[in-house]
């Protein structure tokens, strides 16, 4: 029988992490994803899996340990919230360089700065186009509820070594606190197999010792480097883009949101369209890669676009970058920690779009 | 079938685990369920609410802006959710320290004496389980065996002794709520 509980969505991500087979979580404690370590600490993984989890001094240490990890090849992962994901930019910005695979979870907090500690979705920026240093991209996966947090663990990883790369969980305090219903699945065995060609294993006589750095001074050599990993930037967006779209079929208009604000979206459509206003919606699971095409090959049909963000308006770049100027694309969001209420999003979308 | 609540009173009051429960209860039932709290600073010592939804289908919005169903414990939660019940709604309150009733007249009001009831029957921790019966005998959206396999799951081992004090807590309130 499949076995379901009732969860938190931090706690989905903390058994996700078990059950997909994670070696190390390393992490340090903020709010709203406190609970990802509370649960792994009282879970006891070691005893379960084998699977190591500490909290660092710091979210500087943790993403430094997953670093170190990941170049052994076992599955490493750390969670953290914005502020605390600020601190690890450059550790991010290291893994990319190094082509190291590991997973990192942002539960989204306000800001900026210390900000508050309510859902935001204000990270997105930062989270798609760079955060370090460098020209480098992190796959963004972007759950909408307590059983994504769950399977996406297991595809974070999936997509970590398929491309040895970062990815990132691009989650909120809405679904990292909210509880659902998840079915789990089976437990996954850790890796016993290392990738002989670039993990850090043990130098063997039958092999050349494999070195991981981000640093190369010769600049041409830097260069190619840069050029492979953008050829591998080339593939993720040819084959990763993921996407959900809903009752787009007879749709005057579009509403284009993430997670939690996709969510509230979907009750903004039923409103709506009890109302005649045909509304429908498009959600990126995958913030990078973009699901540009997608987007465009509906836009030529629709009204208008409504691009809706716990934001001051982040993402709506990028949908204004995949429709080109010949549809109308607006933005409404909520800062700072606020949560936007359906009625209240359906309010502002008539607002723009149906009232003179 | 949908059911929208909010469930709003002071931290301490079990305001939480009475919704936990409410979802437990839901998918004994195999349906749907959300569970979203207020959490932060404002739970310590201050007002606490959760948002429960439960649903025979796939649940949109976790956050709303109307209930079908307001379960109010304290004088600011009162003043804060009262205009959130849709028209024709109920809204269930406890009159323990509340100055200011209920003043709709769209709605349908019910009042359970929660705190006086669990005080008499000397365990007023049960207090929310009390407000849970009378929420129940109002909106039997889920089986009273359903909330019982719920209790057993939500409540630790090591506490099995106090299932039974929930339980008549649970009877009592189904008991005592009267329509105002």
């Amino acid at each position: 029988m499949k076995e379901l509980r009732l969860m938190k969505g931090n706690e989905a991500v903390a058994e996700g992490a078990i059950r997909a087979g994670t070696d190390g979580y390393f992490g340090y404690p903020i709010t709203p994803q406190s609970e990802v370590m509370e649960y792994l600490m009282a879970e006891q993984p070691e005893k379960r899996t084998g699977m190591v989890v500490l909290q660092a001094e710091s979210e500087v240490a943790s993403i430094n340990m997953v670093y170190g990890a990941a170049s052994t090849g076992k599955r490493v992962m750390t969670s953290s919230s914005s502020p605390g994901i600020s601190l690890m930019q450059e550790g991010i910005s290291y893994c990319a360089g190094a082509e190291l695979p590991c997973l990192v979870v942002n539960v989204v907090r306000g800001g900026p700065g210390l900000g508050t500690i309510q859902p935001s979705q204000a990270d997105y920026f930062q989270s798609v186009k760079g955060g370090g240093h460098g020209d480098y991209r992190l796959i963004v996966l972007a759950p909408a509820s307590v059983q994504e947090m769950f399977d996406f663990v297991f595809l974070g990883y999936d997509l970590a070594f398929k491309y040895r790369n970062p990815i990132l969980i691009l989650s909120d305090g809405l679904i990292g606190q909210m509880m659902e219903k998840v079915e789990l699945c089976e437990q996954r065995p850790r890796n016993t197999v290392f990738d002989p060609s670039w993990t850090l294993t043990g130098k063997t006589p039958d092999r050349e010792r494999n070195i991981i750095t981000s640093l190369d001074l010769d600049a041409s050599q830097q260069e190619k480097h840069n050029q492979h990993l953008q050829e591998k930037y080339r593939k993720a967006e040819a084959e990763e883009v993921r996407y959900e779209e809903l009752q787009t079929e007879d749709a005057d208009y579009l509403f284009v949101a993430y997670g939690s604000s996709a969510r509230i979206c979907q009750k903004a459509i039923q409103l709506g369209r009890e109302k005649g206003i045909k509304i429908g919606l498009l959600r990126p699971i995958t913030l990078w890669p973009f699901p540009k095409k997608p987007l465009a090959a509906i836009a030529p049909r629709l009204k208008g676009i409504l691009s809706v963000e716990q934001s001051a308006g982040q993402m709506i770049e990028d949908v204004k970058l995949s429709v080109g100027c010949g549809i109308r694309v607006e933005h409404y969001g909520r800062m700072g920690g606020m949560i936007p209420s359906p009625e209240e999003v359906l309010e502002n979308f008539e607002k723009l779009f149906i009232k003179k | 079938m949908t059911e929208e609540i909010i469930i709003a009173g002071f931290g301490g009051q079990g305001v939480l685990s009475m919704g936990k429960i409410l979802a437990y209860s839901g998918i004994m039932q195999n349906q749907e369920v959300s569970w979203f709290p207020s959490y932060g600073p404002e739970m310590r010592g201050g007002t606490a609410n959760v948002t429960v939804i439960l649903s025979d289908e796939r649940i949109s919005s976790p956050i709303l802006h109307l209930y079908d169903t307001a379960i109010l414990l304290n004088q600011q939660s009162l003043d804060k959710f009262e205009q959130s019940v849709k028209p024709g709604g109920v809204l269930l309150y406890d009159n323990n320290g509340i100055t200011r009733h209920p003043e709709r007249k769209d709605i349908q009001v019910f009042l359970v004496q929660a705190a006086d009831a669990s005080a008499k029957m000397e365990s007023t921790k049960t207090f929310n389980m009390v407000v849970l019966g009378a929420y129940l005998k109002i909106k039997p959206i889920v089986e009273l065996a359903s909330v019982y396999k719920g209790l057993e799951k939500s409540i630790p081992k090591r506490y099995s002794h106090l299932l039974e004090p929930n339980k008549k807590a649970i009877e009592e309130g189904q008991k005592i709520v009267k329509k105002v």
